[in-house]
Formats: structure tokens, sequence, C-alpha cells
């Protein structure tokens, strides 16, 4: 979280000025209701603002609510460690573990695609593109984040398989490739846009040093440039990684509803998240088995995003760099 | 120190390779936004006529429409809207212009950051466990409103609290100068000033809702629905109905969702016909929202 | 005064200022004729015609906004990387004869050959031995011949003995004077033909000034030093001659010991004296 340089103190002070001087005329009942209604109002405001920690309050007490029941007779041992995912057969098996693969493989490959290209674009746009050209490239990029995922799941499914099919022969039409690659794809401008930013933010005397020594701009960029914006990068393959791994209607169309313990991106394989998306279509009885392995599937998620904004918080503290 | 020379050609080199590079890897996106585009409309276009827009779901596909999904989407919206809008300005009021610095506001403030980065399905669960079955609201429009304000929330507050702080000290001391109490100038200077800002995150924010699609289907939303919920006016006393907000609702992306997942081809071109009306409605408010954006920047010069 | 008078007394000040320029027949590292700049449409330097003698100081006053910085960025064409800045004239480095400013020059190799030093510390988000040895990597520089003149260059800055023990540890664990000695030592590493300061000692504290002062006077054996500076003091203690500019054009040149104790320009004394800028 950013600090927010306070703009409160003088704020504060000149109000204090403003009560301290009394309008001659204004009787002292209607200043001292009018001081009620002030605070009445700074009242409302504050539970808005504190509604956001009870919708958190609302995910965590749930979640650990109704995956309790669950785990009462599944062991975590037995979800950490069972090769299978088939909570809905009898004899029913609550391995998490295909699940967790299918959304790190699709993770993996969406991270493949939208890494690099997402760093290169925002190398490209922050020190090598005119300005008139980041103006229009940058929002017409950040229109790709603005596509409903539904409708990426329907450009993997029907667009992206057929065209990595003539590559790769024998691919299947539901695969974690097609899914991954158009994932990466989408979040590309989470990438390029926030390291743009973060690029733009190094100071232009330290650019003037590179290449005051005689450095062409892409030494700048890489050795100069993108270390001072490292804290700010990382920002952004951190909220890369998080909407890899909780994206949900790219995997749940194309990426195949099975669950699959496999290392191998042609293959399909359900991810956590697709695995809930099928469970909730069917009749989903409350308190069920399947009610409660949907539960258990979304704590592991939160707890994988949760790992993974941890590791973002502490890898920009550790980047932080004051010019 | 002519031996520079090659030195210098191979710099150059570089600069134009990686010019090269960057060219390319920019073009990844805008090529596949293009090809996501023609692929719809090649696909989708055939259907997009008034008895798609105005037809109930069916079993043949050139039959099938979008009615009960696109009346879903709107309905949701409105709830939506209706929560998250006042909610999260009046969060971003608060942060920006009330909050003292102290534990309280340092976890409110880290708790919005981490909110938006949970997934929106764990939204999904939550309003399943919280809403249909703890606050028994049921598979309704009102719970999918709520499930998607609770997401928008912190883009809405965000938003806000930028809009807010593109104003200005000076404003504040002026009207504080004048006698104003602190929700005076609140209302009738910081409001009014930050607005074109506040409605480009609010319009962003409500465009991301309506694509939206997995926690609504975790609330457990109808995948064919073959009517539409009551209307919100009555011929007779008291002629406004809330009867709505109970009613079960599909959406359009769920919609889409259903269609591409069947088999048979003819579902896929409606699904492409959904996309369209989908991305037509979200590329608008994009544009809306870009245009708002761009006539505050251009009339405000504080 | 009337603006042809004053222009009057400008003209006549370069003539003087050409005929005693320099001091006594040191050779000639770089002549500066009828230089103009622009911003755009922004006339910044106007008409300058002055002399740069070598291994010498040569110090660059006047009051904020006269061009003094922006005379010493057009001689490694740091102006290059902005939109819409344009050169007339010649800078001449000798003995090449090269036209820095020519369009035929390449501004990378111009950047090769001098070094620029800036009004804050700059240094990489590097360790201290990587900022030192930038420019040579640059240069292709690499192995064992790297590490001699990584410390010849922290030596020369005077700076060795401080840093040596820590040449792994990030740039910004040293202080803000030790930093820009760092610069100054990255600058020296690449051994160019001009060092130009700009203002390097407006963001330091003065313990911190003494040492790059007595550094730059030690420097001049081995390099043609420029130095941009806001502080008449300092231009008086470190250089050779001094070079007094107004709103874009060169008021005058001198010995610096001419120059603060007989100025022969009436603006020049006002400001030497305090009565502006």
């Amino acid at each position: 979280m950013e600090e927010i340089p306070s703009l409160q103190h003088p704020v504060a002070a000149a109000a204090d000025l403003a009560q301290h001087s009394p309008p001659a005329e204004t009787p002292s009942a209607r200043r001292r209701l009018s001081r009620l209604k002030e605070r009445f109002i700074e009242a409302l405001l504050f539970l808005a603002a504190f509604s956001s920690v009870a919708i958190t309050l609302g995910i965590v007490g749930t979640l650990v609510y109704e995956s309790s029941t669950f785990f009462a007779h599944v062991s975590i041992r037995e979800f950490l460690t069972a090769p299978l995912w088939t909570p809905l057969f009898s004899p029913p098996r609550f391995g998490i573990m295909p699940l967790v693969m299918g959304t790190l493989v699709t993770t993996a490959v969406a991270l493949a695609v939208a890494l690099p290209i997402g760093t290169v674009v925002a190398i490209y746009l922050s020190e090598f593109a005119p300005v008139r050209v980041r103006e229009v490239i940058k929002p017409a990029l950040e229109l790709l984040s603005a596509v409903p995922t539904v409708v990426y799941g329907y450009f993997a499914l029907q667009f992206m398989s057929p065209l990595l099919q003539k590559v790769f022969p024998g691919l299947p039409t539901f695969n974690m490739l097609s899914a991954g690659v158009v994932m990466g794809i989408m979040i590309i401008p989470y990438v390029s846009s926030l390291s743009e930013d973060a690029m733009r933010a190094v100071p232009m005397s330290l650019r003037e040093g590179a290449y005051a020594m005689g450095a062409n701009r892409i030494i700048t960029a890489i050795r100069v440039v993108y270390p001072a914006a490292l804290s700010g990068i990382v920002a952004s393959y951190i909220l890369a990684i998080s909407r890899a791994i909780g994206e949900t209607m790219i995997v749940a169309i194309a990426a195949g509803m099975q669950p699959n313990l496999t290392l191998d991106p042609r293959e399909p394989a359900a991810t956590i998240t697709a695995f809930i998306v099928q469970v909730s279509l069917g009749d989903l009885p409350h308190g069920s088995i399947g009610y409660q392995s949907i539960f258990a599937a979304g704590v592991t998620l939160f707890i994988m995003t949760l790992i993974f904004n941890i590791l973002g918080y502490i890898l920009r503290k550790r980047f932080r760099e004051v010019y | 120190m002519s031996d520079f020379k090659h030195i210098i050609a191979k710099r150059k080199r570089q600069d134009f390779l990686f010019n090269i590079v960057g060219i390319l890897c920019t073009l990844v996106g805008i090529l596949t936004l293009g090809a996501l585009l023609a692929d719809l409309l090649i696909d989708g276009l055939v259907r997009i006529n008034w008895t798609f827009l105005t037809s109930f779901p069916s079993r043949f596909a050139e039959r099938a429409g979008i009615l009960s999904s696109w009346v879903g989407t709107l309905l949701i919206m409105i709830v939506t809207a209706a929560t998250a809008v006042p909610l999260g300005v009046a969060a971003g009021i608060y942060l920006e212009e009330y909050a003292r610095r102290n534990w309280v506001t340092n976890l409110i403030e880290i708790n919005i950051a981490n909110l938006a980065g949970v997934p929106s399905i764990i939204y999904g669960l939550m309003a399943l466990s919280l809403l249909v079955y703890q606050f028994r609201l049921g598979q309704s429009v009102l719970t999918g409103g709520l499930t998607l304000a609770f997401l928008i929330l912190p883009i809405v507050i965000v938003a806000t609290r930028e809009a807010l702080r593109t104003i200005p000290q000076g404003i504040r001391e002026a009207a504080y100068a004048l006698g104003s109490t602190k929700w005076q100038v609140v209302r009738h200077h910081l409001l009014p000033y930050s607005l074109g800002g506040t409605m480009t995150g609010i319009i962003i924010a409500l465009s991301r809702a309506i694509g939206e699609t997995a926690p609504l289907i975790t609330i457990g939303a109808l995948t064919f629905i073959a009517f539409l919920p009551p209307p919100p006016i009555k011929g007779q006393a008291p002629f406004v109905s809330f009867e709505w907000l109970t009613s079960p609702f599909s959406v359009l992306p769920i919609q889409m969702f259903n269609w591409v997942s069947r088999p048979d081809q003819d579902f896929v071109v409606n699904a492409a016909g959904a996309g369209l009306v989908l991305i037509f409605v979200t590329l608008l408010l994009n544009a809306i929202a870009i245009a708002i954006r761009y006539r505050v920047r251009k009339r405000i010069k504080w | 005064m009337t603006m042809k008078e004053e222009f009057a007394r400008v003209r006549v000040s370069q003539e003087i200022s050409e005929g005693a320029g320099g001091t006594g027949d040191a050779p000639i590292k770089c002549q500066v004729e009828d230089l103009n700049f622009y911003y755009g449409k922004l006339q910044a330097l106007r008409n300058i015609n002055m002399v740069f003698p070598a291994n010498q100081v040569t110090a660059i006053i006047g009051p904020s906004g006269c061009g003094k910085s922006t005379l010493v960025r057009c001689f490694n064409r740091i102006h290059d990387l902005y939109p819409e800045t344009r050169y007339e004239g010649k800078i001449i480095l000798q003995p090449s004869g090269i036209n820095l400013i020519g369009p035929e020059t390449d501004p990378l190799e111009m950047r090769m050959r001098m070094s620029m030093v800036f009004q804050k510390p700059n240094a990489f988000p590097k360790s201290v031995f990587e900022n030192v040895a930038f420019g040579l990597r640059l240069r292709e520089i690499n192995g064992k011949d790297l590490s001699g003149r990584v410390e010849k260059a922290l030596r020369a800055a005077a700076l060795w003995d401080e840093v040596k023990d820590r040449l792994r540890e990030s740039a910004y664990t040293l202080s803000g004077g030790q930093q820009q000695r760092l610069c100054i030592a990255r600058a020296l590493a690449t051994e160019p033909e001009m060092l130009l300061f700009d203002e390097p000692t407006s963001a330091l504290d003065p313990i911190a000034t003494g040492k790059i002062e007595s550094l730059i006077f030690e420097l001049k054996k081995n390099v043609t030093v420029v130095i941009v500076t806001h502080n008449m003091q300092q231009a008086a203690r470190v250089s050779d001659s001094t070079a007094f500019m107004y709103l874009g054009k060169l008021i005058e040149v001198a010995p610096t010991k001419k120059m603060f104790e007989n100025p022969s320009n009436k603006l020049t004394e006002e400001y030497i004296t305090g009565h502006f800028g």
C-alpha cells in the first residue's frame, strides 16, 4: 500500500479556525445542531469505508466456516496428497493436487506470454515510442483487459485452439495451452501499463547520466531504468500472477473440466476455478459434500493468491530504491 | 578515437532491433483484439437481429434469443450501481478527507488494496454462503447485484480518492476560509469538482461488472430462463414494486457461456452473437469513460 | 541603458575577452563559434563565441535561466534526448577539428568522448563498482583491465579509501557527497577529453562541496574542465578563466582573477557585486 501524504492536518486546522470564530448572529443551539450533523455524517462515511473490512471478514469467515465442515470428514493429509479429485463419485477422493496443478500450469503458460511481452511493450512505450504513439497505444492495449473474460473463453476455444492445432497436430480441442495463451494476452496490459508507469516515474536525471556515458537507448532501459523501476515492475508481475491464478471463465470454457494431474500444457485439465464453476452449474444442495468441496477449493485458491500478494509486498519493499 | 566507431554501430543496431521487437510485441495485443472482434463478427453477426434481442432462450438455436439475459444484466447493474456507488464514493470521501492517520485507517487502506487482488469467484463463494443461505436472499437479482457491488467497491473507492486528490488544497482552504463546515466543503466543492474523475471510475467499474460471470454462476444464476422478472411499475397503487429483486435471473455472459459450452455448432453462433452484444456494451462504456476523462482534463486546469 | 547600447557593450567585451581570452598561450581544447540554441521557438543561447583552453578550468557563471546549463549540455548533446531542440553554429573540438553539434556528428560518439557530472548525484541503482564500470563496459572494456581502471578512477575522485571495502554495496548506501564523487569517478573512468560539471555541488553541504572543489583543481592536470556554477566564490576558487552569461548571451570572458577584481563590463560588475541575480 502506497503511503498517501495526508491532506488532513492543514484542513483540520482550517476547520478548527472556522469553528472557533463564531458567526455573530448564529444562536448557539443551531451551532450545536450543525456540529451534531457533521458528526453524524462523518460516522456514516466511516461506516461506508469500514464496509470494505466487513467484506473481507465475510470472505474469510465464510471460507473458514464452510470449509471447516469439509475438513471435519476429509483429513488435510488426504486433501494435500491424494492424487485424485473426484468428490462427486463413489468412492469419492479428495486430493486437491490435480486442480492445483491445472491452475499452476495454465498460470505458467499465461505468464510465459504476458511477462516477456508486457515487459517489452512497457520498455518500448516508455523509452522508445514517440509520445503520440504512446498516447494511442496505451489506452488501446488497456481495452484488452476490458473485454469480458467469457468472450476470451470463446476466443480461446473457437480461434486459438484450432490455430494451435495446426502447430501441434493432435492437440485436443480442450487444452491448457490455448486457455493459457489467451489468458496471457489478456493480462499483457496489467504488466505493460503498470510497468510503464513505474519506468516513467524514474527521474530523467538517471537516464541523462546513462546517456552522458555514451549509452544507447536499450542499454539505458535495461541496465538503468529497469532496475530503478524494479519495485513497481515486480508489483505488476505479482498482479499478473494473481489475475492468472484467479481467472475463471477462460479456463472453464477452453481448458477442460476433468481434473488431470499433469504438467503437459497440451492436455486438458480442470483448474480450481473451473471446478467451482462446474459444480455450481449443477444442482447444489446446501450442506452436501459437493457444496462443501467448492469452499475447500476456494480456500486453496484464496491462500494461493494471498501467498503471492504477500510475496509481492516483501519483494516491493526489498526493491524499493530511493533515487 | 575511431575505435568507437564499431561499438557505436553495434549500439545503433541494438536499438534498431529492439524498436522492431517492441513494435511486434505491441502488435500482439492489438492484433489479438482485432482478431477477437473479427472472429465474433464473422461468427455472430448473422444472428444479430430484432428476434435475437427479443426472444427467450430455446432448444432450437435459431429461435433462441437473449431477452431474459439482457434484462437480467440490466436489473443486476441497477442493484450493483445503487449499492456500490454511494458506498464507494462515501468511503473514498472518508479516506481522503476525513480519516486520521491511525491504525484503523491503515487497516482499511491495506484491506482495500488486498480486496482488489481477490479472485472474483471468491466473492461468489462468499455471497453463496452469506447472502443466499445465511441471509436467505436466495439466488435472486438482489443477491447477484450485491455480489457484483462488493466486487467493484474497491475500484469505485480508488477512483473517488484519485479524483479528490487532483483538487488543489487551495480550493479547500478557500472554502473553509468562508466559514464552511467540512461537509459543506465536500458537498458544494469537492464532490462537484471531482465528478468527472469519479464518473470515469464508476463507468469502468460497471463495465467490468457487466462482463463478470464466475461469481454469478457460483451463487446459482440460471443458465436457462424463459420468463422475465415482474416489472418494477404496476398498474394499480402503490405503482412501484420491488418483487423483481427476489426473482431468479440470468445475465448475458452466463447465457453466452451456456451456448459456447454446447457441442452443437448452431449454438456457437448464438454465443458469438451474445458476445458481440456484450463486447459492444463494454467497449461503449469504456469509450464513454475515456470521453469524460478527456473532457474533464481539457476543461479543468488547476 | 538602451538595448542597442547594451548589445554594443556586449560585442566590445567579447572582442576584449577573445584578445585576452585563455591565460597565456595554453593550447585551445575547444572553440564555440556563433552558437545558437532553441527549445522549440524559445531561443536559449544567442550567438555565443568563446574558447576553452586545454587543461584549464573554465567556470561559467550567471543568474538562473541565463543559459549556462544549456550551454554545457550542448557539449555532450544531452539536448538530443528531448524533442524540438535545435542547434546552430559550431563547437569545434581540438585537435581533431570535429564539430560537436554538426549534423554529421553522432551524439553517441560525442558522449563517449565527453563526460558530465550533473547537478544532483545520479548514481545508478547498482553497486559502487558497477557504477564506475558502467562507461567502461559500454566501451567493451572487461576483465582485469576493468577493475584496474575502476580503482584508478575511484582514487582520482578521492573516494577509493572510503569505498574500497564496500565496492559490492549499492551506491545508494553512500552519502550524498560520496555519491557525487562516485559520479565524478564514473565520469573520469572513461578518460574523457573534456569533463563537464553542471552545478555539481548545488545539492551538497559545505564539507562535501570543499572536497569536490579541491578535486576539480587536481583534475585539470589530465583533463579540460568546464564548470557551471551559480556560486561566484566557487568560480573564483576553482577556475582559471570565468565566463559570465546573461539572458542567453555571453557577456564577458576573462581570466578569473581579472574577472572578479576588474570586470570590463558594467553588467558583470553588477552581478559580481550582488546587485542582481
